[in-house]
């Protein structure tokens, strides 16, 4: 018979056992068994502390998303556990593999209002993919493998498990068996082969089709199999806001992204193709802009892993369920060799009017004060295009997402789905911890910034080199915007009073600059990249930039601003 | 859309909290769940729930996708009335003086309702049936001066002779013996 040893521990040796090697957490009373032991696992067993449970949760996201493995998470009981209900909730909408261990009051005391105790399984049941509360220790390594199992399998997500302290000190004989089964539980379906035929017959006789490439595919790991379809059947390539760098932003098939503030061509043409293949993705409304008149003229195909995605926003024509690298894979060999050298064409008209109209004016000013898409262009250049691009939430998520370009693939993390401001610092931490090979730069804005700014702290402790650009224009840009065009100019609440943030990098011991003017910039991007560790440019931006092209949220996908008096006219 | 009354049935694992996770898909769409009935099924382990809701197709087949992608539900199902069987109960209590003016026997015998319980004070009287049989008895019971009055969830079995559920679990067994 095998010694017995702790809940505590066991919950360590369990996470070793799933190949966790790294933790974001912060400690406290329900919890403290937990980090006892931890104390004696560091050298296996990492912990990253932050400086609030939200950025843990973002950081694991940022690991997660960037590496393709389960971000883990430790917090104590009650406020803690409600800090990371945003984390829970966007790792939710963005399919993130991430197991949170919230600690909780001694089973004896729940449901009595003890100190520091919160319902964590009620509160996050409509926000996990599965949460579960451990009361026994016995339990543990049971729990812990199958939210390892859920969580990383099918289409990713976050789980919970709230572990009561009495769970964290009683005694068990531990050994830990993956889980690999649950009956009611199919995250790989079987891919029918008949499904594939019905959309390999649509593409064989499409005259205009064209792909969405979401983030199933960048989770399924499917870019060479989606590149290999598109090139076999000469079809273009879009993305969602998630879905970006799937296919190198140089390849020839790939015409831009899809969206409020995506490219002209990928969305005039939705309304315009006779085949649309939406491969991982979701038909979001960032997406569709008014499902009544989108893509009416087309016929849809969409292959998910989650059959509940199906015909939610958009009906579709065909269905294939299951993963996007076996089905992509398994349509190849269906797929006939194809040219639409035409219908390419019209992509590449449209891009030259949004050069002309938009990126022309954005990225390349002669004069004024600097724009955000200048900014991003020149540091995405700066890397070779071969940075991870971290955004946080408004214009300057937009700005960045399209004006970065992408090599790799994983090379985009951005809270798309809840669109959470503050969650590109602490995730931009997790994606560097993640990759620590790549360069990694954060594109942020002054809102988002002092969200969660506390895990400045977390990157003076850990070294970490991230590169942050402060898109600074005094301003919650993205809602001045819309005052600006929906709401007659009256800029409620956008501006903002700012601190020093050169000042306050140098108390964390972050090296920092002020980029005032367009001369300063390439210099102090040179600067940024060669530096060794954490580096903040905050750049002085023009406070009246506005992203274009824009469709106004409810509007048709072909219906787009180009500036706030000119809209887009097909010739 | 046209809206009407459907059934749904879910067949789940026994786990704590399930029926919260179930009825907060219907909450998040302001859907009101008319009836709920839970209990063991005859497979054992496996818990059944049977909602009626009053809404239209393509709202109720969201939902039931949402509720089978719940980790811990095996299968879940959408019907109308006449792919299934179902059935409510019904109880009234009614003060025995006011029945004895009452015709009684005819109410009894038209209804098809039983006497559970007689007492000085009151009787009880149940009534099984499709909720308009339960009302019917319930209008006639009224002048009598009803004091308590309860309905259940509705619990229904399905015409289909195919039964889904033990398919499921079976081609499910068969996975299990391939992944381990």
């Amino acid at each position: 018979m095998s010694e017995k040893i702790t809940g505590a521990e066991a919950l360590i040796k369990s996470l070793i056992a799933e190949g966790v090697d790294r933790v974001f957490g912060y400690p406290g009373g329900a919890i403290i068994p937990v980090y006892d032991k931890l104390y004696d696992y560091t050298d296996q067993l990492k912990h990253i502390l932050v400086r609030h449970e939200q950025g843990a949760t973002h950081a694991a996201q940022g690991y997660a998303r960037v590496s393709g493995r389960t971000g883990v998470v430790i917090v104590t009981s009650g406020p803690a556990a409600t800090n990371v209900i945003t984390g829970l909730s966007d790792a939710l909408m963005d399919s993130t593999p991430m197991v949170v261990i919230t600690g909780q009051v001694a089973s004896a005391f729940l449901g009595s209002d003890a100190f520091q105790e919160t319902d964590v399984v009620g509160i996050t049941q409509p926000i996990t993919k599965w949460a579960y509360q451990i009361r026994r220790a016995e339990d543990i390594p049971w729990a812990v493998a199958r939210a390892f199992y859920i969580a990383g399998t099918g289409r990713p997500g976050p789980v919970v498990l709230d572990l009561a302290k009495d769970a964290q000190t009683g005694l068990l004989e531990w050994s830990h068996k993956k889980c690999e089964f649950i009956r009611s539980y199919i995250p790989y379906p079987e891919v029918k082969q008949d499904d594939l035929q019905v959309v390999a017959d649509l593409i064989n006789v499409a005259e205009r089709p064209m792909i969405i490439s979401g983030h199933g595919v960048m989770i399924s790991e499917a870019e060479k199999e989606l590149a290999a379809l598109a090139e076999k059947a000469d079809i273009p390539v879009t993305a969602t806001l998630l879905g970006l760098s799937t296919i190198p932003s140089s390849h020839p098939l790939y015409k831009g992204m899809l969206g409020m503030h995506g490219n002209i061509g990928p969305n005039v043409n939705t309304n315009r193709c006779d085949l649309l293949v939406a491969v991982g993705m979701r038909f979001d409304d960032r997406v569709t802009g008014d499902t009544s008149k989108y893509a009416k003229q087309a016929k849809i195909v969409h292959i998910d892993i989650d059959s509940s995605e199906f015909d939610k926003n958009v009906k579709t024509t065909a269905t294939v369920h299951g993963d996007a690298k076996e089905v992509l894979a398994r349509l190849l060999p269906l797929v006939n060799e194809a040219k639409h050298t035409e219908w390419l064409q019209t992509f590449d008209e449209m891009a030259l009017v949004e050069q002309e109209k938009v990126v022309k004016r954005e990225v390349f000013p002669e004069s004024g004060l600097m724009n955000m898409g200048e900014v991003v262009h020149k540091v995405s250049k700066a890397t070779g295009d071969r940075a991870v691009l971290i955004t946080d939430v408004g214009q300057n998520q937009m700005f960045s997402s399209r004006y970065f370009r992408y090599t790799e693939p994983k090379s985009i993390i951005t809270s798309g789905g809840l669109g959470t401001m503050g969650f590109g610092l602490p995730a931009s931490i997790g994606a560097k911890m993640g990759a620590p090979e790549r360069t990694v730069c954060f594109f942020t804005g002054d809102g988002g910034l002092q969200m969660t700014i506390q895990e400045l702290g977390t990157i003076m402790e850990y070294g970490v080199a991230v590169k942050i650009i402060l898109l600074n224009n005094n301003f919650l840009g993205n809602v001045r915007q819309w005052q600006e065009l929906f709401f007659k100019g009256r800029f409620s609440q956008t501006p903002m009073v700012n601190p020093d943030f050169v000042q306050i990098a140098d108390a964390y011991g972050i090296k920092a600059e002020n980029v005032e003017t367009r001369e300063q910039l390439d210099g102090a991007i040179e600067r940024m990249l060669a530096h060794d560790g954490a580096y903040l440019l905050n750049v002085n931006i023009d406070a009246t930039d506005m992203i274009f092209p824009m469709t106004p949220a409810g509007a048709a996908v072909d219906d787009i601003m180009l500036t706030p008096d000119e809209k887009f006219k097909l010739d | 859309m046209e809206k009407q009354l459907y059934t749904v049935t879910v067949f789940s694992e026994n786990q704590v909290g399930l029926l919260n996770q179930i009825s907060i898909i219907f909450t998040r769409r302001c859907l009101n769940i008319e009836s709920l009935s839970v209990s063991p099924s005859s497979i054992e382990g496996v818990h059944k729930f049977t909602i009626t809701c009053f809404s239209d197709r393509v709202t109720m087949e969201k939902v039931v996708k949402q509720i089978e992608k719940r980790i811990d539900v095996l299968k879940s199902f959408l019907y109308t009335d006449d792919e299934i069987v179902y059935q409510e109960v019904a109880l009234y209590k009614v003060p025995t003086e006011k029945l004895l003016d009452a015709n009684l026997e005819v109410i009894i015998r038209n209804h098809s309702a039983r006497i559970l319980e007689v007492t000085r004070e009151y009787t009880v009287i149940e009534k099984t049936g499709h909720s308009d049989e339960t009302e019917a008895l319930f209008a006639e019971l009224k002048s009598y001066d009803i004091r308590q009055f309860v309905r259940s969830g509705r619990v229904a079995v399905t015409k289909s002779p195919i039964e889904y559920v033990d398919m499921f679990l079976e081609e499910q067994n068969r996975r299990k013996d391939n992944a381990i």
